[in-house]
């Protein structure tokens, strides 16, 4: 299960970082998701993946018994903040659409307009 | 509480300003009474820091490990007393007037955001804490950034998002390494249990990846592209908050987390950041050289002198680091003070182009003059304050035995009084350009304008007047950070054992 999660997590950074060094707008934010998803995976096999244990501590049963709770809710406040920028950067896309009509980083104009 | 504070009240002035009738008037007001309460607290801070070492809030007084920790050491006190004053007068800067959509839009409150996630990673002493500050201040930077629509403005604010959301990723992404290795996200109690458990290939790793997320947020060499390419195009008062404010919180964090995780001063990682420290400085400087416009000389100026503020964790020495905090300090003040300046020919020719500029010395030589103070202390013309912060960072590298280095430190200095002596020729001695009108001229910059300018350039000179008892206090700041045991000890408390966990 740690191998898979790993090949999973190489890859969404793989695609994510091609993605982000394209030119147009839309694949730098789909990389961008991609890039944040991959590190929400790398959290969780990084801290030890468990099976089917809740993270919760019971009274009497062996401490054995429970997940570890915090790369959980790591990966909770990661996804609420890639949520959030991903909303922003989804209306700043949409606003360069709507002044330029395109969405390649070239063609929104010279640095010095 | 007390720590608490710098953090509340922005957040509450914030809150405030959305409830409030949209008066223009009105809301500049709180904007201004908000930033002055947490002046008054920063400065009570240092005071009890000073008196009575470090101060630990354990929010919710959820035990050290466990919750999330509130530290102020010398080095985060003073931190936040620059975000206060800096704070202060952007917030002032607004009476001289904002545009109305701008205000509209939220403009007071976002910088109140900006604010409160500058403090909070200063205080914070929990490391994913510290990323999620991070989100925070950029959240409201980005907005700010992008609260226009000119092309410009537009391509600037891509470029500064998509590189500071890398930054984040690869933050992010060591944080859970981190954890998955020390199974804790306390600074100290990292600090303290993760020594015995690191695996060098991994070491190196982290440390890398935590170079490149602060090294992006910072400026450093091969990564500060997005910066010079981002910072001339909002207006004066954002790019003075933005320039005197974010880069720095990158070096904060960068020396924060260096000395208390990665204490081995052989490390290779070390040797990377003095040499990248070193081209960051060159190479700045030689941009600042060939621009034309004022907020772009003055943001590659940003990038040289990050040099000079990293320097001082790459030699890993009290000497050293404490002339490197007091960089920091003058340049967070120096640098804010000439955006502020550069507001003046918006106001004025409505460009910061240097040839459409000149002849200010002329039509008013008491704002000129005012303009000078700044420009020389980052170029470091003694007695200013920039003279005293590149003494207090060469002099170490003398006693060293880095001669290479300081050699590239003093050249870097010429160079800098080479790029600000053009920005004094080019737009204050110059004669005007015959094309800009006469009534553009003759318009006299107003007190309001003016005022924010003279209190920072007041506190630059005050550095440069009390420099001796400032560098006293920075280098006991650079010898808490490097005494690792005292901040453990005032986090954890005596009573935790050294082997638990």
């Amino acid at each position: 299960m740690e191998l898979l999660l790993a090949v999973v997590a190489g890859v969404l950074y793989a695609s994510g970082l091609y993605l982000m060094l394209r030119r147009r707008l839309a694949q730098l934010i789909i990389g961008l998701s991609l890039l944040s998803n991959g590190s929400n995976i790398l959290i969780l096999s990084a801290a030890g993946v468990t099976r089917a244990k809740p993270p919760l501590i019971t009274k009497g049963l062996p401490l054995e018994q429970f997940a570890d709770p915090v790369p959980q809710s790591l990966i909770l406040t990661a996804i609420v903040i890639g949520f959030g920028v991903l909303a922003f950067s989804l209306v700043l896309a949409h606003r360069v659409h709507q002044s330029t009509g395109s969405d390649d980083i070239d063609t929104i104009g010279p640095d010095r307009a | 509480m007390l720590l608490a504070l710098p953090i509340l009240l922005p957040l509450l002035t914030a809150i405030v300003l959305h409830l409030l009738p949209q008066r223009s008037r009105l809301l500049r007001l709180v904007a201004f009474a908000g930033s002055l309460l947490v002046l008054g607290t920063a400065a009570s801070i240092v005071v009890r820091v000073q008196q009575a070492g470090i101060l630990v809030l354990q929010v919710g007084s959820w035990p050290a490990p466990f919750g999330i920790t509130l530290v102020a050491d010398l080095f985060s006190a003073l931190m936040i007393v620059m975000v206060s004053v800096i704070g202060v007068a952007v917030t002032a800067s607004s009476f001289a007037g904002v545009d109305p959509r701008r205000e509209a839009l939220g403009y007071h409150s976002l910088i109140q955001v900006v604010l409160m996630g500058v403090a909070g990673a200063f205080l914070t002493g929990d490391i994913f804490n510290l990323y999620v500050w991070f989100e925070v201040l950029l959240i409201g930077s980005f907005v700010l950034m992008s609260l226009h629509r000119t092309r410009a403005q537009l391509r600037a604010a891509f470029t500064y998002v998509g590189l500071n959301l890398l930054a984040s990723a690869f933050l992010l992404t060591a944080i859970g390494l981190l954890y998955g290795q020390a199974g804790t996200l306390n600074l100290a109690d990292l600090a303290r249990a993760w020594p015995g458990r690191r695996t060098p290939g991994l070491d190196a790793a982290l440390s890398m990846l935590f170079l490149t997320a602060f090294g992006i947020k910072a400026g450093l060499f091969p990564l500060f592209f997005w910066l010079p390419a981002s910072y001339h195009t909002p207006p004066a008062a954002v790019g003075a908050l933005l320039a005197g404010l974010l880069t720095k919180v990158g070096v904060y964090a960068m020396i924060r987390v260096f000395t208390l995780l990665f204490p081995d001063p052989h490390a290779s990682v070390y040797r990377v950041l003095l040499v990248l420290s070193a081209i960051t400085m060159v190479v700045g400087l030689i941009g600042a050289l060939a621009q034309r416009d004022f907020r772009r000389v003055l943001s590659f100026n940003l990038v040289g002198h990050i040099g000079f503020t990293t320097i001082g964790l790459a030699l890993w020495s009290p000497a050293a680091l404490g002339g490197s905090i007091l960089y920091v300090l003058h340049h967070m003040l120096v640098i804010s003070t000439l955006f502020l300046v550069s507001g003046l020919f918006l106001r004025q020719r409505r460009t910061t182009d240097l040839n459409a500029l000149g002849g200010l010395y002329r039509s008013q030589p008491a704002v000129a003059c005012l303009a000078l103070i700044p420009l020389f202390s980052l170029a470091g013309v003694p007695p200013l304050s920039g003279f005293v912060a590149k003494v207090g960072v060469i002099t170490p590298m003398l006693g060293g035995g880095q001669y290479l280095l300081a050699a590239v430190a003093l050249c870097v200095s010429l160079l800098t009084v080479l790029s600000m002596a053009r920005l004094w020729e080019e737009a204050f001695w110059k004669p005007a350009p015959v094309a800009s009108s006469a009534s553009a001229l003759h318009s006299r910059l107003a007190l309001p304008i003016l005022a924010p300018i003279a209190f920072l350039v007041g506190l630059t000179l005050a550095l440069t007047v009390f420099a001796g008892p400032v560098s006293s206090v920075t280098m006991r700041a650079a010898g808490q950070l490097l005494d690792r045991n005292t901040y453990i000890r005032a986090i954890l408390g005596e009573e935790v054992p050294r082997a638990a966990r």
